[in-house]
């Protein structure tokens, strides 16, 4: 099933400048697979080698965040939201 | 003689100046990776024109290596990531500390990570792979990080001995191989860690060594700035003796060898470990035409005191050109360079955020 990843604007530029990304997955996790092959780049400022979410990345499904649950289902027409964490100095 | 380009690594950002051939001019293009820290830059003049690397920690989204084959007009990225811990280590990166090419093997790339890893690559630096030998090491897990974390920070390679390498991580010290990266033996006898209680201060591992230079024309001659005590080994790391007598102090961070005279090195002592600043608020880079049996302090072009400043371990370097530039940044973002051995200095750039790194090379 396909939903839409929202790309910050700080990582358009991974993305060929896009705003959404259309991907794959029923599981939070299984479309950050999807984009790990799609967009290799993309997925690794959000996800570290192991597969973690990097510590100030927020993620929202249908405007939920889902700090820590790989595993919080993905239905088709779905909106992943990547935002930074408001953090950093 | 071409000019030269200093590379300057930031808290946010990669400044690139480049000079007329006297080096006393510079023109300072408009900062790159704009709000990242850029923590190594590697040069390998191998190439034609070189390779610049840079290892850029992008805040929340994590580290990376870019590099330039245009003399940093242009950077890329490649698509799987360059370096990356294999799965069965259970790691990630965390920052990339060293960019060092090989001075035997052609195609050859070190990179020094966070946590305690050394990558190599064969294909100039597109893509590396973990040096199982090392991180298989039984003290690994004993390893303990420095102050500014888990780092590998120097790699040394000899060209005249393929096989042979070290590094040099905090705070594990100093280990070499022998046998091209297959086995590691830590190489810190003589070496004090001065934090530990007095009758064990001369541990077999466990020092918080800095930074460790060594001319490549006579790599049995080592220098080491450590947390505490200035070394230098005569045998390849076999053994180490203090060489501090003039010093202000034995703290500090950066050693860099002259690339024509291997008995002269350059540091820029620090009051201590709990006052990283000059000694005495002097900004005073010193310099041992002996092989650091005396030291001298320069300070000719530098700023008026008091100076409250530090100079990070990577933060000072030579372009390798005859005569050789010499330059430093500080915390204070200013970079400064010589081009008579340090006798009298001149400003590069100021105004930028604290220096991390610099890199030079004078280029045809």
């Amino acid at each position: 099933m396909s939903a839409r990843l929202v790309v910050p604007s700080m990582l358009r530029s991974c993305a060929g400048g896009a705003r959404e990304v259309e991907v794959s997955g029923a599981t939070l996790r299984a479309v950050l697979d999807d984009l790990a092959v799609r967009l290799p780049v993309l997925e690794r400022r959000i996800r570290d080698e192991r597969g973690v979410l990097r510590p100030h990345v927020l993620v929202f499904v249908d405007g939920v965040m889902v700090r820590e649950d790989l595993d919080a289902p993905v239905r088709a027409g779905t909106e992943v939201l990547i935002a930074p964490a408001v953090s950093g100095g | 003689m071409a000019g030269a380009i200093v590379l300057v690594g930031t808290r946010k950002g990669l400044v690139v100046a480049r000079s007329d051939e006297g080096r006393r001019s510079w023109t300072v293009d408009p900062m790159q990776f704009a709000n990242m820290e850029v923590s190594a830059v590697g040069i390998d003049q191998r190439r034609t024109p070189a390779r610049i690397f840079a290892g850029v920690g992008a805040g929340h989204w994590g580290p990376r290596l870019s590099y330039s084959d245009d003399l940093c007009q242009t950077w890329t990225e490649t698509e799987e990531a360059a370096i990356a811990f294999p799965e069965h280590t259970g790691a990630a990166l965390a920052r990339i500390w060293q960019i060092q090419p090989s001075l035997s093997e052609p195609d050859v790339v070190y990179a020094g990570v966070e946590p305690h890893a050394l990558f190599r690559s064969e294909d100039g630096g597109l893509s590396f792979s973990l040096v199982e030998g090392l991180w298989q090491h039984p003290h690994r897990t004993t390893w303990t990080p420095g102050g500014g974390g888990a780092c590998l920070h120097t790699v040394l390679t000899r060209a005249d001995d393929p096989q042979w390498a070290l590094v040099a991580m905090s705070a594990a010290g100093v280990y070499r191989t022998a046998d091209g990266g297959a086995s590691w033996e830590p190489a810190n006898q003589g070496i004090q860690a001065v934090w530990l209680p007095e009758d064990q201060r001369f541990p077999e591992f466990g020092q918080c060594v800095h930074k460790v230079a060594m001319h490549p024309d006579r790599p049995s001659r080592l220098y080491a700035q450590n947390h505490f005590g200035v070394y230098r080994s005569d045998d390849g790391g076999d053994s180490w003796d203090a060489i501090e007598n003039g010093l202000p102090s034995t703290f500090g961070f950066a050693m860099v060898v002259h690339p024509q005279q291997p008995n002269t090195v350059f540091g820029f002592p620090l009051e201590a470990d709990g006052n990283r600043v000059p000694p005495e608020a002097r900004c005073r880079v010193y310099r041992s035409e002996d092989g650091g049996d005396s030291w001298v302090g320069l300070s000719a072009g530098l700023p008026a005191d008091p100076y409250y400043a530090a100079v990070l371990r990577d933060a000072m370097c030579t372009d390798g050109a005859d005569p050789a530039g010499f330059y430093f940044g500080t915390r204070l973002g200013e970079v400064f360079g010589s081009v008579d051995d340090g006798d009298s200095w001149q400003t590069v750039v100021t105004h930028l955020p604290d220096v991390l790194m610099v890199r030079a090379a004078v280029l045809p």
